[in-house]
């Protein structure tokens, strides 16, 4: 009764090939768009910002990026880290080399130099496919971690190999509030799901999607595996690259240099699959959950008035988070957007039975 | 030449304990299609459950012996848990989804065993030697110097090939085994059961996990790093090919020597520590040449 397209006629091209054709899907849209943007920043506290909020919307942004290769294109990738690391490094280097630059396009510049890191390492996927690939993308991975924490020039000769980074900048407006951080990441994260809905509906989506159902099929009917294979790395690592700089830059703001480890390419890896391969809201969704987990599962000892060793926490923590990992990947192996669309359905008839 | 050999020598012995951990992956792959990421855990669980049996039973008249069978029924235990909660509930599907949830059971083992056995360094002595023997010393000039706990790293490990080999050519679960892991279905169709099967599997690879985890335990002391050696092993696997137990022992001995080679005599002219990247680069470049790794199944894909 609520979700329904009944007497929504569409009576020109453009209706019809509108972004949310569904009247109801864009009130949601712009109801999530108003919380966002005016009701949490009147609610939230300044630990909501730096502890949940901020890290979400960034980490939904690696999200969206590493969905578009693996649940677009079908290009499993445990280099996520990686391409993080070098979109840190690169907006750090460009801004500290060039002073004169505005941050904001330092930060677009380290997603370029990702996207030249991601073409150069998409190219195995031509030869390997499946788990072979990722795999081999962990290649990237430990490289990464090699170069930026021997090669002296990425740290600028920094003898603890640790990076503190410049105050952002813009057009004399300083982004140093938690408040005015995550208005900058939350508007970053908008305008980048709206390109990646764009971009998954057209024509190079269609050909990610026929990539990852079936590649031979794919080049049989005239995709070209090569573009469409590496245009996902270079869209996908662009986003992740622009996601690392402002994970460095935003929120971490001094980092050691096994910040971006093969541990956050499991965790933004589990962001996509727990929230839904292929789907960008549920890329965001799982991209909340992953985040707000840890801190959920530290603070519930505590709070049942259970007084236990930290080393004890942490150790039920990890052990807690793997059995719900498995827990949710058992009930709903498609994740939170399956559910999401499950949900629609339903909505459909209720509160009627037909 | 010497120091060549020494090096080779070592690099290969290295790989040996490589090809121990590759081996658990591969049988595990072969069975049931699963990548499981969870054996470095097992391994640290495997190793960290025997090594704190071993301080807790120290006044029976067999510590050893005991702790030994009762880690070995523990990881029983463990392969029927994966088998009832794990893959039993996501049967059919997608490869991507059950490699996450053994990412989880990697996660929760991790946990588990330092929850319950404590997060310290332990040391691991059942009497393996230690001291260095010197081999060939007619035909080099000073010998060849080599760890003898290595070389009993290698016996053991040609050992554990040999009996697998054995267990899956002449027994009657392994000629089962090889059914499954040819097709699924059809191995179900003829009357093999797949839920037994695959808590034998797991069986079988969570005691590969543990004599791979007294070798390193006792070589290195029993501590979380052994749960790492499992992204030592990764390159081992693309090398070799996912689908063989040959692929992964001739891996490992690719891999350890390359490693130890690029770090002596590549090392230095970029700044050393190369040991992390090599093997995987070095499996990279290998199946730029051979997409499904040495030994592995070429698929043919049909539209």
């Amino acid at each position: 009764m609520f979700y329904r397209e009944t007497g929504q006629f569409k009576t020109s091209y453009q209706a019809d090939q509108a972004i949310f054709p569904i009247r109801q899907d864009r009130i949601f849209i712009l109801i999530w768009l108003l919380i966002g943007f005016a009701v949490i920043p009147l609610v939230a506290s300044e630990y909501a910002f730096r502890a949940i909020l901020i890290p979400v919307t960034i980490m939904g942004l690696a999200a969206l990026g590493l969905n578009i290769l693996v649940g677009y294109c079908g290009q499993v990738s445990l280099g996520t880290g990686a391409f993080m690391a070098v979109g840190a490094y690169a907006a750090y280097n460009f801004m500290i080399r060039v002073p004169e630059l505005n941050p904001l396009f330092c930060f677009v510049l380290g997603g370029l130099t990702a996207t030249g890191v991601g073409i150069l390492f998409g190219i195995p996927s031509l030869r390997i496919k499946g788990f072979y690939l990722a795999v081999a993308t962990l290649a990237l991975q430990f490289f990464t971690d090699w170069a930026f924490s021997r090669i002296g020039w990425f740290t600028n000769y920094t003898p603890s190999g640790s990076i503190a980074v410049q105050p952002v900048e813009v057009f004399g407006f300083a982004f140093n509030t938690p408040l005015r951080k995550y208005f900058l990441c939350l508007t970053i994260l908008s305008i980048f799901a709206l390109v990646a809905k764009n971009i998954v509906r057209g024509r190079i989506g269609r050909a990610w999607m026929a990539t990852r159902d079936m590649d031979v099929a794919a080049e049989i009917i005239g995709i070209r595996p090569m573009y469409a294979k590496l245009s996902a790395f270079a869209v996908s690592s662009f986003f992740i690259g622009i996601a690392g700089a402002l994970w460095a830059y935003i929120y971490l703001g001094s980092w050691e240099p096994l910040a971006f480890d093969i541990n956050v390419s499991f965790s933004v890896l589990f962001m996509v699959i727990i929230g839904g391969l292929g789907s960008i809201v549920g890329g965001l969704m799982g991209a909340a959950f992953i985040t707000l987990l840890p801190l959920m599962l530290n603070q519930l000892p505590s709070a049942m008035g259970f007084e236990i060793s930290t080393a004890l926490i942490k150790h039920l923590e990890i052990m807690i988070f793997g059995a719900l990992i498995i827990f949710f990947l058992a009930v709903e192996p498609l994740g939170f957007a399956r559910l999401w669309q499950i949900a629609k359905e339903k909505l459909r008839l209720w509160p009627f039975p037909h | 030449m010497g120091f060549f050999v020494e090096v080779l020598i070592g690099g290969l012995m290295a790989g040996v304990l490589y090809s121990l951990v590759a081996l658990g992956f591969v049988l595990i792959f072969k069975a049931s299609g699963v990548f499981n990421f969870a054996q470095g855990a097992m391994v640290l669980f495997a190793a960290l459950t025997f090594v704190r049996l071993i301080d807790i039973l120290k006044d029976t008249f067999a510590p050893i012996m005991l702790s030994l069978l009762i880690t070995i029924a523990l990881m029983v235990v463990l392969a029927m848990a994966v088998e009832r909660l794990v893959l039993r509930p996501m049967v059919n599907q997608p490869g991507i989804s059950l490699f996450m949830a053994t990412l989880g059971i990697a996660y929760f083992l991790d946990g588990f065993g330092q929850t319950l056995w404590g997060s310290d360094i332990y040391t691991l002595d059942i009497g393996i030697p230690k001291e260095p023997l010197m081999l060939l010393e007619t035909v080099f000039e000073g010998g060849v110097l080599v760890a003898s706990e290595d070389l009993i790293a290698t016996v053991v490990a040609g050992l554990l090939v040999v009996v697998l080999a054995i267990f899956f050519q002449r027994t009657r679960v392994g000629r089962a085994l090889r059914a499954v892991a040819d097709d699924h279905q059809a191995a179900q169709s003829i009357g093999i059961p797949l839920n037994y099967i695959w808590v034998v599997v797991w069986t079988v690879a969570g005691l590969v996990a543990l004599v791979a985890g007294i070798i390193w335990g006792s070589k290195l002391g029993v501590q979380f790093s052994l749960s790492l050696i499992a992204l030592k092993a990764l390159p081992v696997l693309i090398l070799g090919g996912f689908e063989s137990v040959l692929g992964a022992i001739i891996g490992g001995l690719i891999i350890g020597a390359g490693e130890k080679l690029s770090e002596i005599y590549l090392g230095p002219y970029v700044g050393g520590g190369i040991e992390y990247w090599f093997a995987y680069m070095l499996a990279l470049f290998f199946l730029l040449f051979r997409p499904q790794g040495l030994f592995g199944e070429v698929h043919i894909d049909r539209v």
